[in-house]
């Protein structure tokens, strides 16, 4: 069940506290409607991940969540063969007194002995259909994105031992980049691509309300207008939408109203994460701050 | 665009302009095909194609493939899908092809084609004796001379024999040991899916044991190169050096500053060197300006060490330390620079090791973040500067510093 339209992708999201701009909840739409892997680019914390959980809650699909880092390999992401089950059949075998190679090779090389990791569990057309969401890509070195290329344009994975399995039904694939290193095009021009960009402040305070439903009305718009203004700033890390969900809640939990200097750089560690930002922000630029964002909050 | 076929009527028409926008996009510069054509008129299909919004995104998700690409795309949106007719108009065209890279001088790599056609002769010898500049080392120049720089192309003996210099490069803890494993009979591991494999062959009878051992491979090189007044005399041979590298190696990245900083990766990866320099040469605008290496360093750390210094990165920093804003802001930024990094190895061209003491308030501010610091005071082949940089590191991780104190 997909839905109809763009409007009606939108509604999906928000239905489960995920508010896209239109721009994003088109691109989803597409590719839903296309079968389309779609590829999402931007700065940690603005809920690349979190359109994956939504989408397969929302399609009531299960989610399969591939995390990518550094040495990752096709056993610890596609499939891997049981050996030990494969040595005892083997034993087993020699003890019936089995002799038939050819029989033997097809017998410890068969589906029960595969053994799925994430990629080929997304596919497997003997589970309900999936979102594939594969976190971080950019984190993989360049010879794991060499064995997703099969995967992406048609859905299906090659055992060289085994053969062919292919989607039943193709899942819904989010492939995630923090740009930490350029993916290369041949992963790009299978999917379609979104730049995930900050909110504004209308669709951030909107968010607030959704994610961290119990801070008072003034605290979210102050905490809002006050991270809108911190990303204009020369930093070595913006804070993200998580940043901001976390540091009302933070403050939320300190029992406050109303943003003040002083608790502002009790709790900047919350927003930011590098000590030469916080040193750069912290004190007066941070009271400044305060005083403008309680201007346009008002 | 002339030769374009007249927009059809009916619902050929949008398939027709979508065609025609893509063409706009080629010769702006982005990588628009086939594929991604059929793939716009397809996602056209879903859409609302009332809602402008909706039609943007659509055609920017299946046609745009980087960041760097949205701006371009955006501005040729709004040109083309407000009035297709504007595309006749020279001047909306003019401003979308300043943005494509036209690097091509004159018939670049002519050199070697005469080579080729000409029977081989005793040329003078050339290319040893630095180009004729005055020499203004150790005085950072004051004021940012905007100059291009012709490169003696190299023939395609000399592209051989530097390809060969480079090769012996050795850069210290140059290999990292990765989490991949490759067959090998000699290994320390076993490989129990390769012996499972191999004794099926024998009818699941296992008289050997296949073997295996993890993969190092090179860690990636960012190589950030000072081009400013001082440094100029090295100039070329540095970008010799850099072109054979990243031609060569996998994951290197190269960057030039004088006054700001540039990254020419894209542009060195073009095999023909004459080609690539001539294309370098027109994306940097500082040629033997001065020199801000806080800044340029600055730069770096903001928009680029997050997207180059993952997984393991070494850093190799060649600048004479002589910096026209009085060392502003350079400490911070080599110290974050060396904690971003794997190793920092620091390549000074300009002073001698004997009587040399960090005096420059630049080397005073650079010295205590440098992992390695390799001076040379005479930088004039290919062939030095890898025996140099291939020589096992002299110091250890952030020691250089006391070793200076000591010294002076």
């Amino acid at each position: 069940m997909k839905p109809a339209s763009v409007s009606a992708t939108s509604a999906l999201l928000a239905e489960h506290d995920y508010l896209a701009d239109r721009a994003l909840a088109t691109t989803v739409h597409l590719a839903l409607c296309m079968q389309r892997p779609l590829f999402l680019e931007g700065e940690p914390g603005t809920g690349k991940t979190e359109i994956a959980k939504v989408l397969a809650a929302g399609l009531g699909r299960r989610l399969v969540r591939l995390q990518c880092y550094d040495g990752l390999d096709l056993a610890a992401a596609a499939y891997e063969w049981n050996h030990a089950r494969q040595l005892m059949t083997i034993r087993l075998a020699e003890a019936a007194g089995e002799t038939d190679r050819e029989r033997l090779e097809s017998d410890i090389y068969a589906r029960p002995f595969l053994l799925e990791r994430p990629l080929l569990s997304a596919i497997d057309p003997d589970q309900p259909p999936a979102v594939l969401l594969i976190d971080e890509l950019d984190r993989a070195d360049e010879p794991f994105e060499a064995f997703l290329l099969e995967l992406l344009a048609d859905f299906q994975i090659t055992v060289p031992e085994f053969g062919t399995i292919s989607a039943g039904t193709p899942p819904v694939v989010i492939l995630t980049s923090n740009r930490t290193r350029e993916v290369h095009d041949a992963i790009r021009r299978r999917c379609l691509y979104h730049w995930v960009d900050y909110p504004d402040g209308a669709r951030e305070r909107a968010i607030l309300a959704r994610k961290a439903p119990g801070v008072p009305e003034r605290l979210s718009a102050e905490v809002v207008a006050f991270v809108q203004k911190l990303r204009g700033e020369d930093l070595f890390k913006l804070p993200g939408v998580a940043e901001t969900i976390d540091w009302a809640g933070a403050l939320h939990a300190l029992d406050q109203r109303e943003l003040n200097p002083e608790l502002v750089d009790e709790t900047l560690g919350v927003l930011l994460k590098y000590q030469d930002d916080i040193a750069k922000i912290r004190g007066a630029e941070a009271a400044r701050l305060v005083a403008e964002a309680q201007e346009e909050a008002a | 665009m002339n030769e374009l076929s007249p927009p059809q009527s009916g619902g050929g028409r949008l398939a027709a302009n979508v065609m025609h926008f893509a063409r706009l996009l080629r010769r702006a510069g982005l990588p628009v095909g086939t594929p991604e054509i059929l793939a716009a008129q397809r996602a056209l299909g879903f859409i609302d194609l009332g809602a402008r919004e909706e039609m943007r995104t659509a055609l920017s998700a299946t046609m745009v493939r980087r960041r760097e690409q949205q701006e371009i795309f955006d501005r040729a949106f709004a040109l083309f899908w407000r009035n297709p007719e504007a595309l006749r108009q020279d001047a909306a065209l003019g401003l979308l092809q300043a943005e494509k890279p036209k690097p091509e001088r004159p018939m670049p790599g002519s050199r070697r084609l005469q080579e080729a056609f000409s029977p081989p002769r005793n040329r003078p010898p050339r290319g040893e004796e630095p180009p004729p500049r005055i020499d203004a080392a150790l005085a950072a120049s004051e004021r940012e001379r905007l100059q291009t720089l012709d490169f003696e192309a190299m023939s395609a003996a000399e592209i051989a024999a530097a390809k060969a210099e480079i090769r012996r490069l050795a850069l210290p803890l140059d290999m990292r040991r990765t989490r991949r494993r490759r067959a090998d009979p000699t290994g320390p591991e076993i490989d129990l899916a390769g012996t499972l494999r191999a004794s099926l062959r024998q009818g699941g009878e296992i008289l050997r044991l296949a073997r295996r051992r993890r993969v190092t491979r090179a860690p990636p090189l960012v190589v950030i190169c000072d081009i400013s007044g001082s440094m100029a005399r090295y100039a070329q041979i540095l970008l010799h050096f850099v072109h054979a590298v990243v031609n060569l190696r996998e994951r290197v990245h190269v960057f030039l500053f004088g006054t700001r900083l540039s990254n020419i990766t894209r542009q060195l990866r073009h095999r023909d060197p004459e080609i690539a320099f001539q294309m370098v040469a027109h994306i940097v605008p500082d040629w033997s300006g001065g020199t801000r290496i806080g800044e340029a360093l600055a730069t770096f750390n903001h928009f680029w060490a997050r997207r180059v210094l993952a997984q393991g990165a070494v850093v190799l920093l060649v600048s004479d330390g002589l910096d026209r804003d009085g060392a502003h802001g350079l400490a911070e930024n080599m110290d974050r620079l060396h904690r971003s990094c794997r190793r920092l190895i620091w390549l000074n061209p300009l002073l001698r090791w004997e009587g040399f003491s960090p005096r420059s308030q630049g080397i005073r501010a650079m010295l205590p973040y440098v992992d390695e610091f390799r001076p040379v005071h005479n930088l004039e082949s290919l062939r030095e500067l890898v025996t140099l940089l291939s020589k096992p590191a002299p110091v250890a991780r952030g020691g250089v510093a006391e070793e200076w104190r000591i010294a002076s």
